[in-house]
């Protein structure tokens, strides 16, 4: 067999363990709105951790980290921090968030708002929002997918059909078994990315230069200024850091997946206790790290940091070798990705378009748009995969710039009695806007500031403006 | 929808990871010393992983006395 194609069916194999897994975990049940979206509520806290942990480890830690470690050096430690500390914000909000959760029988955020702050547009938007802020994660994974594949087949197979067809797999993977499914396969995907990221963490280093201490002094000889920040970068030094990781700790949780996760804990005291461990997890990304900073002296000169990873992996080990963590690599995209596309399409279907648009639809008729939803979204990700480039870092971050728009309404939803409605849509609708703008005409960073902070910044001097000037609400009893 | 608010030390404890890991950027990001092979700024960050780790146990234990006291005062 050629190399590629030792490599090729290694991947293929690997996803198909993780596919079946997933058949078999959706068999013999009803699939109906509830048990495909949440699983009929039954889940276990050990799978419950499975979830939250497996979300974490996108392709965005994957290729992403150590791609930006390649192309701009040392900006990417912020991907470290912002982790770490997410987990610290998430014992002082989630374990609050949990019991609100309960007292009012929420399901997803937008439950959180409509219930707060009593309107359904508010809620709407929030979806509407939440859906857009998808997008761009889903499209990482996508680019990830294509990258993975067209690298394992030592470039015979493009990225363009690569893509499409994950994207197909993808989509009747969600079809065919739900949330049950992916939570199963991120089992897997968890045990084959830990040993992917230690084994060539390590093992990189060791073959190129006998270990990860020489590795950092060949390249604080040659390259010392691609270590600190801003590294191979203009504009991404110590303000961009500090607002970046502002930005992205604080918005971890107001994605719409992460956020609804915490009401299926079994108590507010279980996610207290997993925010003390869960910062643990974060060290496997140094091995991603060194990785990308060896790939910086052994493969110099590529187009696109987000293939140093793989290349790297291909110019150091067997094919199937490079199969096995391509396989890893594969899963890492659709987990997440699937986990993305059954979050945007329920909560289009069940939460902005029933409430506002359909109130008479049935629990079925949800269930159908959600499915039509799922392709919709997929096919949006997928020509946006093809058609517009950007790192899988730059990808991630506007998706933070969005969803972080939530956190004004969430924490002074909890903390400050005197927040209202019009507050809180008025600052949202102004960060939003305001990171539009930005993005849109090439201005983030700002001065060195991360767009997204500058926004979330004027979102809550407007929100405790208006909410000051505006009559206090009565709060849900 | 009133929530509890954490005590205060719980709050100072959360604190200190953004301090460390975040503000202080300027003062850490460099690469000399190194420590364990390590840059000195990977090197910080990754002993601020376990660190943090042990400030939020020590505020989950401000969180877990308070809430005792506040159960034995009813």
């Amino acid at each position: 067999m050629s190399p590629s194609a030792v490599s090729l069916t290694t991947i293929f194999v690997i996803v198909a363990i993780g596919v079946a897994i997933g058949f078999l975990a959706g068999a013999h049940r009803k699939m109906d709105l509830e048990q495909w979206t949440v699983g009929g509520r039954g889940f276990g806290s050990l799978l419950m951790f499975l979830l939250m942990a497996g979300e974490v480890y996108t392709t965005f830690a994957f290729l992403g980290a150590s791609g930006w470690a390649y192309s701009r050096g040392g900006p990417t430690l912020y991907i470290m921090a912002y982790l770490t500390l997410a987990y610290v914000v998430s014992f002082f909000i989630l374990p609050q968030i949990w019991e609100v959760g309960r007292k009012y029988g929420m399901q997803t955020q937008s439950d959180f708002f409509s219930t707060r702050y009593g309107n359904k547009y508010l809620a709407g938007f929030v979806c509407v929002v939440g859906i857009a802020s998808f997008i761009p994660y889903l499209q990482l994974q996508i680019a990830g997918v294509g990258i993975i594949v067209s690298i394992a087949s030592f470039d015979g197979i493009g990225r363009t059909p690569a893509m499409a067809t994950s994207v197909v797999l993808l989509v009747a993977f969600v079809f065919a078994s739900g949330v049950r499914a992916v939570a199963w396969v991120s089992v897997l995907k968890d045990v084959l990315m830990v040993f992917a990221a230690v084994s060539i963490g390590i093992g990189i280093p060791y073959i190129h230069f006998g270990g990860i201490g020489p590795m950092f002094a060949a390249l604080a000889h040659s390259r010392p200024a691609h270590l600190t920040m801003p590294g191979a970068t203009a504009n991404l030094g110590h303000t961009w850091y500090i607002s970046t990781v502002l930005l992205t700790s604080l918005g971890f949780y107001m994605w719409p997946h992460a956020f609804g996760a915490a009401f299926t804990a079994k108590s507010g005291d279980t996610l207290r206790r997993n925010a003390v461990v869960m910062p643990l997890y974060t060290i496997t990304l140094a091995f991603i790290f060194f990785v990308g900073f060896t790939a910086v002296l052994v493969v110099p000169g590529l187009t696109n940091g987000d293939l140093s990873l793989l290349t790297i992996v291909r110019k150091s080990f067997p094919p199937w070798f490079l199969g096995v963590i391509g396989g890893a690599g594969a899963l890492t995209a659709m987990v997440p990705a699937a986990i993305f596309l059954l979050t945007a399409a329920t909560l289009f279907a069940k939460n902005l378009f029933r409430p506002i648009f359909a109130p008479a639809m049935t629990d079925d008729q949800v269930a159908k748009l959600a499915r039509v939803m799922v392709v919709v979204l997929g096919l949006i990700s997928l020509l946006l995969a093809i058609y517009k480039s950007a790192t899988l870092v730059g990808l991630l971050l506007t998706g933070y710039a969005g969803v972080t728009q939530f956190f004004p309404g969430v924490v002074l939803g909890l903390y400050w009695k005197r927040v209202t409605m019009p507050g809180v849509f008025a600052g949202m609708i102004a960060g939003v806007a305001t990171v539009i703008f930005l993005m849109l005409s090439h201005r983030d960073p700002l001065y060195g500031w991360s767009a997204g902070f500058v926004a979330l910044c004027l979102n809550f001097l407007i929100t405790a403006l208006v909410s000051w000037l505006t009559p206090a609400i009565a709060l849900p009893e | 929808m009133g929530v509890k608010k954490p005590p205060v030390g719980a709050l100072l404890l959360g604190l200190i990871p953004f301090v460390a890991m975040c503000l202080s950027v300027s003062l850490w990001d460099r690469i000399e010393p190194m420590i364990f092979g390590l840059p000195f700024n990977l090197f910080w960050l990754l002993a601020w992983i376990v660190l943090s780790s042990l400030c939020l146990w020590a505020a989950y234990r401000v969180e877990v006395a308070r809430d005792k006291k506040d159960s034995g005062a009813q």
